[in-house]
């Protein structure tokens, strides 16, 4: 900060978008949490169609923010120090992430590490499991939980395997933060058909992915009666993968949009935090995915 | 500390002519000004005012838990409004007012303590604040639902929000989930604003303790409200879609849920008692016209603290029957914590040894601050022990100790900070003979309310519980007067607060309290609306 000229800070006027943001944030509480009641307890209620209204408000807010946020960025405004605000915003946000994740994370190593086994009876539990559970057996895949063990005694589920669909999706991901890296340097070095190429290509991976893991629940739910509900297994599985999901679809729609600027000529090679932004994302949402290959999946 | 800039800002107040030349743009007035605002002066009052309508209205529930516990037996309310009654007290006071409390305040002064022209992400920074009257019109709503609200304590455990809880339950996870959204932006900005936006000359080390604690708070709210976030969202599959996180049938554990939510808790604790220990150390050099003792050594004692906070969890839990191992690990642990925290209390003490003291109400808060915190830190210490904890634990007597460190700690720092900082805000002293009715009154009242509750905690009142026996009654009554006067002592603080906000009083000097220093005492007051523009150089 020690330029000679100093360039003012853009602090920006009023703007509608913050609170139509909240009243979107609202919605999609109320509408959400209705709706959960609603499906669940058989109950009628508007809760949908809330829901919905709070996604499309989002949609707008987020539309008009970012028009504002590029008409300014692209009239020259932002300083270089407004720059490092954005990039250590975006930095402390994939921090906020991987804190969601760790708890997911966290209840997988808690249930497989000590949960089961002390309902098996490790430890000081030996009469936990013999009055309680009785036959339970502490194994991971958790296939026959505690409830099946003092009931049928058979599993009620059946593993996935690591091989198969999920070895497929982990070599498309890894494969997508290449591409996507070797489109960020070709933006640096102001080749703009490498960037428009494989930025296109990391899209088309990041959807392989999203159709792929829909045909692997598909096949969970199918085939292997492997359920939302099956146990500790199942819950710690979809939740773990399903938040992957959902931040895979919300990469691929930020690498779109991207695209869509790069067609349009935004974001040069010295300026590009939207880029720049969007690339960082993507290659945390990969770095989860390793994760979860390696604790949900092989091991 | 001193400031040079290129603008005239801090020429031209000497004749009372408070505009910056720089900026001509003209206050906007009316609704929209609040509901659009960007500017971090604008959303410190309106977070301040949210805490404060939020701490008036946790504190209705109070009242209603006090009247019930007037006298054994049933008396007003029954159990189940009993249950929901401590619950959203509890969510309310933490998550309404504390919080938000501590925000705002960072809003109104870290930019101005530091030479920012305000918060770093000034659009993102009104979204934090617009989403938490709408997350608390949410939870409140839900009280009225059929069923009623969330009735299984602030912490919700599994699996009395799981298995045993009202259908609103969706209600209260959404909710929490959009009060995360706001606290996890709030706090990236004061980290961005603090790394970023620091004016030349203002090193880390240079930075105001209230910055410095604040700094370490926002990094703790970032790493903890998202594992918070998941805990409700386990909670919301569990009770709603099947899944068994926290049910032995399907593998899972009850006590998983206490690990996660105190993995989430502790560290929030921290949270809300960090700023206060800034507040404290920027008032009492003030009014003990010295500079603070071992500024360093407070810095590196509340880095401690919050990475301490990560590792003593599980002394919440020291009943669940944890293996021995661990409840050692989380007593020795939980009992380390206690020595960065006696270092602040040292050097507080020993910055006012032989400094020429006076006695304003900032001073009196702060200096009432350090002693009852004390207290409750030492019954916290207590606590700490593991067999000891096995008496205590789900008593009165923890009761007693968090109220001590979050009434007589984080409240009374924040009522400090109002006292000190509201000259600064509104360029008028306050009504200095309404603020001693406030403390005098807040502060025998509060201790009538609290310092019983150790007895009949010790004594082995159960905490949660709309009735108790009879030994306890006449220690209740006083706990329930008590709990009134202090009740109707913060009715003295609203009128007080009108009346500065009105701008009644006499103007203030720019420094406002001699011996202040720091930047926010080096612009007018009170402070233009837009503040070091072009930043000031520190040296």
């Amino acid at each position: 900060m020690a330029q000679e000229e100093y360039q003012k800070y853009y602090v920006p006027e009023q703007s509608v978008w913050p609170i139509v943001g909240a009243v979107a944030l609202f919605l999609i509480a109320v509408g959400a949490g209705n709706y959960v009641i609603e499906s669940t307890k058989d109950k009628d209620g508007y809760g949908f169609y809330i829901l919905l209204a709070g996604l499309a408000l989002l949609l707008v807010m987020i539309t008009g923010w970012f028009k504002n946020q590029i008409d300014e960025s692209m009239s020259g405004l932002y300083s270089a120090q407004l720059g490092r605000s954005y990039r250590q915003g975006m930095a402390w946000f994939i921090f906020s992430e991987v804190m969601f994740f760790a708890a997911f994370f966290g209840a997988l190593f808690y249930a497989r590490a000590i949960a089961i086994p002390w309902l098996g009876g490790a430890s000081n539990n030996a009469s936990t499991n013999e009055v309680l559970w009785n036959g339970f057996q502490a194994t991971w895949p958790l296939l026959v939980t505690p409830a099946d063990a003092i009931t049928t005694g058979e599993p009620s589920t059946q593993a996935m395997p690591w091989t198969g669909l999920p070895l497929i999706n982990t070599a498309l991901l890894l494969a997508s933060s290449v591409t996507l890296h070797f489109a960020h340097v070709g933006l640096e070095k102001d080749k703009r058909k490498q960037l428009i190429w494989l930025l296109a290509a990391t899209i088309v991976l990041g959807s392989i992915f999203i159709v792929l893991q829909g045909q692997e629940y598909i096949h969970a739910y199918r085939d292997l009666d492997l359920t939302l509900d099956s146990g500790v297994y199942g819950n710690t599985f979809f939740l773990l993968t399903g938040f992957h999901g959902l931040h895979v679809t919300l990469g691929t729609i930020i690498l779109i949009v991207l695209f869509f600027r790069v067609l349009k000529g935004h974001f040069s090679p010295k300026e590009h935090f939207a880029f720049q932004a969007g690339s960082w994302y993507w290659h945390f949402v990969d770095v989860v995915w390793v994760m979860l290959f390696f604790f949900v999946y092989i091991l | 500390m001193s400031t040079e800039t290129a603008t005239n800002t801090q020429d031209t107040h000497a004749d009372g002519q408070h505009h910056d030349e720089h900026h001509e743009h003209h206050i906007p007035t009316g609704l929209s000004r609040w509901l659009l605002t960007t500017n971090h002066k604008d959303i410190g009052t309106l977070y301040l005012w949210f805490a404060f309508i939020m701490f008036l209205v946790g504190g209705a529930m109070a009242m209603v838990i006090r009247a019930e516990l007037f006298q054994p037996g049933q008396q007003i309310v029954n159990p189940e409004f009993f249950n929901q009654m401590t619950t959203v007290h509890g969510l309310i006071m933490v998550f309404g007012a504390v919080m938000p409390a501590f925000t705002g305040l960072a809003n109104w002064l870290v930019p101005m303590m530091i030479g920012a022209p305000d918060m770093a992400l000034p659009r993102m920074n009104n979204w934090s604040f617009w989403i938490l009257p709408f997350a608390f019109l949410i939870l409140l709503s839900s009280l009225f639902m059929e069923g009623g609200g969330p009735g299984f304590g602030w912490t919700f455990y599994a699996p009395l929000s799981t298995q045993y809880s009202n259908d609103s339950t969706a209600l209260f996870v959404f909710s929490v989930h959009i009060m995360g959204i706001s606290s996890i932006m709030g706090a990236i900005n004061v980290v961005v604003t603090i790394l970023n936006m620091r004016a030349p000359g203002m090193t880390y080390m240079k930075m105001p303790l209230f910055v410095w604690t604040w700094l370490i708070t926002a990094f703790l709210l970032i790493a903890v409200m998202p594992v918070l976030a998941g805990a409700v969202t386990m909670v919301l599959t569990d009770k709603y879609f099947g899944t068994s996180f926290f049910d032995a049938a399907g593998g899972g554990d009850p006590v998983m849920f206490q690990h996660i939510f105190w993995f989430f808790g502790h560290p929030e604790v921290y949270i809300m008692i960090l700023p206060a220990f800034g507040i404290i150390s920027a008032i009492v050099p003030t009014f003990s016209r010295k500079k603070l003792f071992g500024y360093a050594s407070m810095v590196y004692a509340t880095a401690s603290i919050a990475l301490l906070s990560f590792i003593v969890w599980a002394h919440h839990m020291f009943t669940t029957g944890m293996p021995v191992a661990a409840e050692m690990f989380f007593m020795f642990a939980t009992m380390l914590i206690s020595v960065p925290t006696g270092v602040k209390v040292f050097n507080w003490v020993a910055t006012m040894w032989r400094g020429s003291l006076t006695f304003e109400v900032p001073m009196m808060f702060a200096i009432a601050f350090i002693v009852l915190f004390t207290i409750g830190g030492l019954s916290g210490l207590m606590l700490a022990i593991t067999p000891v904890d096995f008496q205590y634990h789900d008593t009165y007597f923890v009761v007693a100790h968090f109220h001590y460190v979050l009434v007589t700690g984080a409240v009374f720092s924040i009522m400090a900070a109002v006292y000190y900082w509201l000259p600064k805000w509104t360029g008028k002293m306050f009504d200095v003979t309404l603020a001693k009715w406030h403390f005098w009154c807040s502060l025998i009242s509060v201790n009538v309310l609290f310092f019983p509750m150790h007895f009949v905690g010790l004594a082995g009142m159960p905490r949660r519980i709309p009735d108790y026996a009879l030994q306890f009654a006449d220690f209740n009554k006083w706990i329930s007067i008590g709990g009134f006067a202090f009740g109707l002592s913060q009715l003295i603080f609203l009128v007080l607060i009108i009346k500065a906000c009105k701008k009644q009083g006499e103007p203030v000097s720019d420094q406002v309290w001699e011996g202040a220093e720091g930047l926010e005492w080096e612009i007018p007051s009170p402070a233009p609306y837009h503040t070091f523009e072009t930043p000031p150089v520190v040296k």
